[in-house]
């Protein structure tokens, strides 16, 4: 039993507990299916079979089990299988700079006293609250006309790379480690990298793993930058092809079902593996921030 | 800092870094040069901007004029129509999930530890799917035939079927429904976390009292929640202002622009109309109001909330 009190335990009459607990179980699992259906519609119609004339087909449950739609996803453009390993590749590119960036700035803020740290704190701070509308138009004329790095990986990993949230993040989780153990690690002759290498980082495991799994959702599932910086489908993330083939194909329904699927497949598997870190990451930034 | 001290002394009078000061910097040095790069100098960069007609090659000068071009008011400036539909699409979405949240995070709270983890993890779970792949599917759920799902529903209870996303009348709400049915996992385990913190001392003595259920829910529960209400109301309405994926994928603005929110507005404006000028502008007093809104929502909430 949790240890709430605001819920009567009703010690005289298990009865009453047992039949109202099942009351509010009833209902919570009606929303969670209404919240669940649009999920379960795309994964059970992408295992229907690829009909494309509209109006006969929209039944809740597929006629039949198949996997010819997704065979049709990825006959629509020679570029489907591609578009999974780009947006893989962005992911890992954001993961690893923002595990590495993120951390390293995070701790210092958190434990190195250098000249300045508070103002360049507050810097990060502002930023976060600063609209990503306001940066967009900049960062295109940036990367697209000055750099000339349209159809990149370059163009689509570097201004995620290490993020304001997630130096804050490091920033926050670090502060709450205990000082004298890196005093003590300065006195036995350890630099500022060694004590961050061989002390910091292994005791950083939760929230480096929270970030990693935060920063591969988000850029895994990002559509608007990648779709500004590419125009060549072969350099097309999942989802800025998923976007194509709507519009090219309006009664496609299967396929585009099957696509979705797919697109949100990695993180399902993502999800169930490991879930604890998932819900970790929703109260490390909520409660803290 | 005693470790510090030495090395204090052993550096040269002349140089004003210390060795701490040196380790800082180079801890920092590549996450400050990706900052500067892909957020400061856009910033600067868009305020600059704004005050520009944009081209590739000699933007000119243009003043005040993009802020005066998008505040002018008239019936044809599209800045307020979607200010107004970000607004009414802001105070029907969030507050109505805030409460749908709470009461959901109330709900889960009686159950046992694992049984708790389940639940949390069926809401959390359409969170996790893109906005692109949620578009495409609701899409397929507001098909306008008789034959789609939500029109199915309404013929269950005898209404006639509706051109949900293409007709003035039920676009908005269309959007609205979409975004009270997608995922409210991260604020209902974060309302669960401050839930689990509240000190049962609290209920006993109202149970002593005889307080009703509801009443220790509205007397106790939700004060001691109002900072987490706060936290979310602010990120929600701050996420509200800029909402772009749905009205983009699902309705495109139309029909009539009905549901053309500012980041829309402020996207078409850019990319599709190549004025770049005016869309900083723009998105320069989004910046604004959310910074407004924000501070006012601290002003109204926060009175007897500590930190």
């Amino acid at each position: 039993m949790a240890t709430t009190g605001l819920y009567s335990q009703h010690l005289h009459n298990k009865k009453v507990l047992y039949l109202r607990n099942t009351v509010i179980a009833i209902i919570l699992i009606v929303l969670a299916a209404a919240t669940l259906f649009p999920i379960c519609y795309m994964i059970l119609s992408g295992f229907g079979p690829n009909v494309s004339t509209a109006g006969n087909m929209r039944t809740i449950l597929p006629s039949r089990l198949t996997l010819e739609s997704f065979d049709a996803f990825f006959h629509f453009s020679d570029y489907s299988l591609r578009w999974i390993l780009n947006s893989f590749v962005v992911a890992a590119g954001a993961v690893i700079g923002n595990v590495i960036f993120a951390s390293m700035a995070g701790y210092a803020f958190a434990k190195i006293r250098f000249k300045g740290s508070s103002f360049l704190f507050a810097l990060i701070l502002v930023a976060m609250m600063i609209p990503y509308q306001v940066t967009q138009v900049p960062l295109y004329i940036l990367m697209v006309q000055k750099f000339s790095m349209t159809n990149t990986y370059a163009a689509m990993i570097l201004p995620g790379l290490c993020t304001a949230y997630n130096i804050f993040l490091c920033k926050q989780f670090f502060s709450g480690l205990p000082t004298p153990l890196i005093e003590s690690a300065k006195i036995e002759g350890c630099n500022q990298f060694q004590i961050f290498v061989k002390i910091i980082l292994p005791l950083a495991k939760t929230v480096l793993a929270v970030m990693a799994i935060n920063t591969f959702m988000s850029s895994w599932n990002d559509f608007f930058w990648p779709f500004l910086v590419t125009n060549d489908p072969s350099m097309y993330t999942i989802q800025v092809g998923l976007k194509q083939f709507k519009f090219a194909n309006e009664t496609l329904f299967a396929p585009m079902m099957a696509g979705a699927t797919i697109s949100a497949l990695p993180m399902f598997i993502m999800f169930f593996a490991l879930q604890k870190y998932f819900m970790e990451g929703v109260t490390i930034g909520a409660v803290k921030g | 800092m005693n470790a510090t001290k030495p090395k204090r002394q052993q550096v040269p009078h002349k140089l004003r870094f210390t060795n701490e000061d040196l380790w800082g910097y180079i801890f920092i040095a590549a996450a400050m040069i990706i900052f500067c790069v892909f957020t400061l100098y856009p910033v600067f960069s868009a305020v600059y901007t704004s005050f520009f007609n944009y081209k590739p090659f000699g933007s000119e000068f243009v003043g005040l004029k993009n802020y005066v071009e998008t505040l002018k008011y008239s019936k044809f400036n599209l800045f307020y129509k979607a200010a107004l539909n970000t607004l009414i699409y802001t105070a029907v979405v969030v507050p109505l999930s805030l409460l749908m949240s709470f009461c959901i995070a109330v709900m889960i709270l009686p159950f046992k530890k694992k049984t708790q983890s389940v639940f949390k993890a069926m809401y959390y779970l359409p969170g996790i799917a893109s906005g692109v792949a949620l578009s495409v599917v609701w899409l397929w759920l507001y098909d306008s035939s008789p034959d789609g799902i939500f029109n199915r529903l309404l013929g269950v209870f005898g209404i006639p079927a509706q051109n949900w996303l293409s007709s003035t009348k039920t676009s908005m709400l269309s959007l609205i429904i979409m975004a009270l049915l997608s995922s409210h996992g991260v604020r209902i385990i974060t309302y669960i976390a401050a839930l689990l913190g509240i000190d049962n001392s609290y209920f006993e003595a109202a149970e002593l009292d005889g307080a009703t259920f509801f009443q220790k829910v509205r007397f106790i529960v939700w004060p001691l929640v109002k900072p987490t209400t706060l936290f979310l109301l602010v990120t929600g309405v701050i996420g509200s202002f800029q909402v772009f994926m749905n009205a983009y994928m699902m309705t495109g603005g139309g029909p009539d622009n009905s549901t053309t929110m500012i980041g829309l507005l402020i996207y078409n404006n850019a990319f599709v109309y190549g004025k770049y000028g005016l869309a900083c502008a723009q998105a320069i007093l989004l910046a604004i109001a959310i910074a407004i809104m924000s501070l006012f929502q601290f002003r109204l909430m926060g009175v007897d909330v500590e930190y």
